[in-house]
């Protein structure tokens, strides 16, 4: 079990004071300046020397993504620092911890994330149904400008920088960094065509780098314990600790900060007190947010799941988010998957077509499959289907409800055809529809 | 997508303004975004006027926003019909209830939140119940998966329900004695039922005094002034007066 020293997020569950004293006490805020004088240079490389990868779902290398920023501007055009705290993706609850329990690691990241990318201020898009935890946010905030850490000659550093706390109000597609811009900006929350990136033109046209929250959060440590403390937990390309998001059916779901590659046994048995009915009872696992692809029980699936991006991908799933809903052998899973089918339709901006009308076609033939009320070769249909959404869309909310369902397709095929056939066994006076038809 | 239609001309009152108050706090908000960029604010200023409407939004109220922000009306009708936290009809006096129906608490018994809503509150969401007092919906993913199943009623999370447990927070909010926000069970926030079995070094917490703002959450009646700081309060009363 990852060591409680080497834990980030010490007051993840709220047991201790969240303000400006509590925080300082836990060791935040601690040299923050000394930290700052080193230079912008220096912080990207300590960033890149760490391994970090963003915390937010794709895994992209943190230093490297800052270091796609100006160095100065050419054009007058400022820089903007913006953070995503937008957590919708369902079974994700992390950043939600850190904004009500730890916000000053968020806040003093900010300001070091913020400086070594050369911003003038910095957003933070808090989801809008996260209302206390906004306010908790705020007031760390105004803390944090009370105390001297941010605003005019932050830290006494001779740096300006602002942070200011923003809100959307439910849209889970804002999660998709430049349909949170298009919102920060007062709009729709529809995507970009990319490029021009973030980097180049982004908020207000102007050079902007989007990080998650746990990402950012995470930034004071590293750099006051330095790469090599960060880059010894976890494996190679995979390292530090992370935020795990245990829910669904095990004996005692919670969220827990454990090291990077942790094997998926491990972490259910030590800190969710195991599967319900023990692990033999396991269905199947998504073990990154509802966007992933799940892995089913098995000797060569699950049980030797590491819980990792490359860990997660030789199952051909990903670490996402680290949002892991964990289902039992009670679990109706062609009716689970199609209410994720459901979320994604409910939650698609309608820009582009093939993810539009594709969403609820999936769900209705889904739903259909749930009841057995289907043809055989529907299942290739809606597996071809999937593969025409997957990566036509301008935004990766295509690929991310297609992946789910090919994740069911690929392990649960046979439980697909037994309803139908149990369906079909059965007289009914109403004929089968057939997908096309709809 | 969801449809959403604004709602009928006969629920639509009249006319809307922004309150004295609400209007100052309203410059304050406009104020972080840059110059010529007031139309960053457009969101939380429809959330206030949401809640100044009894926690709906009817289309004056957006007209009236867009009036503030010198913007083109169809820009704010846009965004208000975008994004799903903005209630287009009417919603109960006391309580408009959120259910989270995403898989993450379906797993976990969200079915029986349903149950108790169609039987206590309206058949159909989007209802109000017949004395007025309480609406429904089914929402997606509120985030709060390990407290599973949950709901927002305004402001607060009630989270960790059963159906009983469910029915207690709703009477709560007609028989005077609300329920409090978080989990419904022996549990502290997110850590597992029990206690945790991390974060137990006392160590960590060797150069803590112990201090003033534990775990209690934000929880003030008293609506926010305009102009005071944040820390006292974000957002005024969840509850509208009825």
């Amino acid at each position: 079990m990852l060591d409680d020293k080497d834990r980030i997020f010490k007051n993840l569950y709220g047991y201790h004071d969240w303000g400006l004293e509590g925080a300082r006490a836990r060791g935040a805020w601690d040299g923050t300046k000394d930290i700052l004088a080193r230079g912008r240079d220096a912080l990207i490389n300590e960033m890149k020397a760490s391994g970090q990868r963003g915390r937010g779902g794709a895994g992209f290398p943190t230093g490297l993504k800052w270091s796609f920023m100006p160095k100065e501007s050419k054009d007058g055009r400022p820089s903007y620092l913006v953070i995503n705290a937008d957590e919708s993706e369902p079974g994700t609850c992390k950043d939600r911890e850190i904004m009500r329990h730890d916000p000053h690691l968020l806040v003093e990241g900010c300001l070091i994330a913020g400086f070594a990318m050369g911003a003038s201020a910095c957003y933070i898009y808090v989801r809008g149904e996260f209302i206390r935890e906004r306010e908790r946010l705020q007031a760390a905030v105004d803390q944090a400008y009370e105390a001297g850490l941010i605003g005019k000659n932050a830290c006494g550093s001779g740096y300006d920088y602002d942070v200011y706390v923003h809100h959307g109000a439910g849209a889970y597609i804002c999660g998709e960094e430049t349909a949170l811009l298009e919102s920060l900006e007062g709009k729709k929350g529809q995507p970009r065509l990319k490029p021009p990136f973030p980097a180049n033109v982004g908020l207000y046209g102007c050079p902007t780098t989007v990080n998650n929250v746990e990402t950012i959060a995470q930034a004071p440590d590293i750099m006051r314990r330095g790469a090599a403390w960060f880059s010894s937990i976890g494996r190679q390309n995979n390292t530090g600790t992370k935020l795990y998001c245990i829910s669904g059916h095990v004996n005692k779901p919670c969220n827990v900060e454990e090291r990077m590659g942790i094997p998926l046994r491990e972490l259910l048995e030590k800190h969710a007190g195991g599967v319900r009915g023990g692990w033999n009872n396991l269905l199947a696992v998504i073990p990154g947010g509802s966007s992933m692809p799940l892995v089913p029980a098995g000797a060569d699936q699950a049980d030797t799941l590491l819980m990792d991006f490359d860990g997660c991908r030789d199952k051909k799933s990903a670490l996402g988010t680290a949002a892991v809903i964990v289902m039992d052998k009670s679990t109706d899973i062609i009716r689970a998957m199609a209410r994720i089918s459901y979320f994604y339709k409910h939650e698609s901006c309608g820009q582009c077509t093939p993810c539009r009308e594709g969403m609820g076609w999936m769900w209705r033939v889904l739903m259909r499959m749930a009841e057995g009320r289907a043809h055989k070769r529907e299942i290739d249909m809606l597996m071809d289907v999937t593969k025409q959404i997957e990566g036509h869309t301008i935004c990766a909310f295509g690929d991310g409800a297609a992946w789910p369902v090919q994740g069911l397709l690929r392990h649960f095929r046979p439980e697909i055809e037994r309803r139908i056939d149990q369906y079909a066994a059965n007289p009914h006076p109403e004929p089968v529809l057939v997908a096309a038809a709809e | 997508m969801s449809v959403r239609r604004l709602a009928d001309p006969h629920l639509q009152p009249k006319e809307f303004a922004f309150t004295a108050e609400n209007r100052a706090w309203a410059e304050q908000v406009i104020k972080r975004y840059p110059e010529g960029r007031q139309q960053s604010a457009v969101i939380p200023l429809l959330w206030r006027a949401q809640e100044q409407a009894g926690g709906w939004l009817p289309q004056k109220a957006m007209e009236h926003v867009a009036d503030v922000l010198g913007m083109a009306k169809i820009r704010v009708l846009e965004v208000a019909t975008f994004y799903t936290m903005f209630l287009l009809a009417p919603v109960g006096r006391q309580a408009h209830v959120q259910v989270c129906g995403t898989t993450p608490c379906r797993l976990r018994g969200a079915d029986a939140l349903f149950d108790v809503c169609a039987r206590k509150i309206h058949p159909e969401p989007f209802h109000v119940s017949a004395d007025g007092n309480f609406s429904w919906e089914e929402v997606e993913c509120l985030g709060a998966c390990v407290n599973a199943p949950m709901v927002l009623i305004w402001n607060d999370t009630y989270e960790d329900l059963t159906a009983e447990s469910f029915e207690k927070v709703l009477d709560g909010f007609v028989n005077g004695k609300p329920a409090k926000p978080g989990p419904q069970i022996d549990r502290h926030f997110s850590a597992p039922v029990g206690g945790p079995n991390t974060l137990t070094d006392p160590s960590l917490y060797a150069r803590s005094n112990g201090g003033g703002n534990t775990g209690a959450p934000l929880t003030d009646a008293d609506a926010k002034k305009a102009g005071t700081p944040a820390n006292v309060r974000e957002t005024p009363a969840g509850q509208p007066s009825t």
